[in-house]
């Protein structure tokens, strides 16, 4: 092999980069080759000036504090960490759910309860209404002042129900009208009251509240309640007529 | 013991080369201000990405493919590499033509082999600096630079050759 051959992998050899056999074989030339060994002496020393040279800059050590602070353990999370930080941000959200969802099922049986007391009141009044009439049309004017807002109420020609008259009541500080109905010997209160003034009694649907039926919906900001001591399919029929009046 | 005391974790991996990072940081940027944002982005970058990290692969290597990579997108980088046209890699190189005397004289002088390397294109001064200073593998520097291995080599020996001409021509000058 000649010095041609031999000067292209001279960088290699001195990188250490040459397999064994090759260097081993390069050595051997270099003994015997004047030309090879001043070029390979004149390449390692070039490189040990580049490296003695080179080595010239040293970090401030303010910077040096920073970089530690930023990737010391404990600064950052560790995986562990990560997970529990996950985990814990589980627990919260579902320990918050838990709680407004309490909070909301106590708010609505609260209100139930209320609304049970006062159809209780009702019925145990010697003058349960303060309209008395079975036409829709007598007692849905007798509201015109009294609330903040009107209502409909169905025909109930042909139904089992009666209407016996209506009141105002109050929940939350806010008025609100009361009928009673009659289905055979039963008596069932439906209460109509702003939105507002029960938010937080639950959506629609059929709930019991001290063993009285209740089902209550939503219909143009008003929300009606239902509560009576008649069969539940009773008082969906009620409901229906209602809704079905607007 | 937490996880991040054990081997292998981010802060014994990164921090032994926080020096070296740097200095190669300066090298590139040619400004110590530059350097230490370089050289923060590059352990935020790592940190951040130390999931994808193949344990028992070469750290610094990754290390500094980080580092060139941040180099390379910044504004300095942009503005300072320029591409090699000549990296054919075939050609034959011709010998150094040096002496021994003549490299004795310059051997410790610094501040020349500095300026030396400062004129240098950056793709030949990273080259030069990763297995000369950092005493990479060519292995490495290929990891590192994201180059194959033939490049390493034809491309450091043309380094080192740029490296010698533009010394000569500083002591001629």
């Amino acid at each position: 092999m000649g010095c041609d051959t031999w000067n292209d992998k001279l960088d290699a050899y001195f990188d250490g980069e040459l397999p064994v056999e090759q260097a081993r074989s390069l050595a051997q030339h270099l003994r015997g080759c004047s030309a090879c060994s001043a070029d390979g002496l004149a390449r390692v020393q070039q490189k040990l000036s580049v490296r003695a040279a080179a080595q010239r800059f040293t970090p401030d050590p303010a910077f040096r504090s920073r970089i530690e602070k930023m990737i010391k353990p404990g600064t950052q999370p560790s995986r562990v960490g990560r997970w529990l930080a996950i985990l814990a941000s589980a627990a919260v959200l579902i320990l918050a759910t838990v709680f407004i969802v309490r909070s909301q099922g106590r708010a609505q049986q609260q209100v139930l309860g209320e609304l049970a007391d006062l159809h209780v009141a009702t019925l145990a009044s010697s003058n349960p209404v303060d309209v008395v009439s079975t036409d829709r049309h007598t007692v849905k004017p007798w509201f015109e002042g009294k609330l903040p807002f009107t209502f409909n109420l169905p025909d109930l020609q042909g139904t089992a129900f009666t209407l016996v008259g209506g009141r105002v009541a109050y929940l939350n500080r806010s008025p609100g009208g009361e009928m009673l109905f009659r289905i055979r010997q039963h008596q069932v209160s439906l209460f109509i009251f702003q939105d507002r003034a029960v938010r937080d009694s639950g959506g629609s649907e059929r709930q019991t509240a001290f063993s009285f039926n209740v089902i209550s919906w939503n219909h143009n900001g008003l929300r009606y309640f239902l509560i009576g001591d008649v069969g539940s399919e009773d008082l969906k029929a009620l409901s229906e007529l209602l809704r079905s009046a607007g | 013991m937490s996880e991040n005391s054990l081997p292998g974790s981010f802060e014994q991996l990164a921090l032994p080369l926080f020096d070296q990072l740097y200095n190669f940081a300066c090298w590139l940027t040619q400004d110590r201000q530059e350097a230490e944002d370089l050289v923060q982005e590059t352990y935020t970058k790592a940190l951040k990405g130390f999931g994808s990290f193949q344990p028992g692969t070469n750290f610094r290597a990754w290390i500094y493919r980080i580092l060139r990579n941040t180099f390379l997108t910044s504004r300095t980088g942009l503005r300072t590499v320029v591409p090699l046209d000549f990296e054919g890699e075939d050609e034959k190189l011709p010998a150094s033509g040096e002496t021994p005397e003549s490299i004795l004289l310059g051997q410790f002088d610094r501040q020349l082999v500095r300026d030396a390397l400062d004129r240098l294109p950056v793709a030949h001064r990273e080259v030069i600096l990763l297995c000369d200073v950092e005493e990479m593998s060519y292995q490495e520097i290929s990891q590192a630079l994201s180059i194959p291995m033939g490049t390493v080599m034809s491309r450091l020996s043309r380094a080192r050759q740029a490296l010698r001409r533009t010394i000569h021509a500083m002591q001629k000058g």
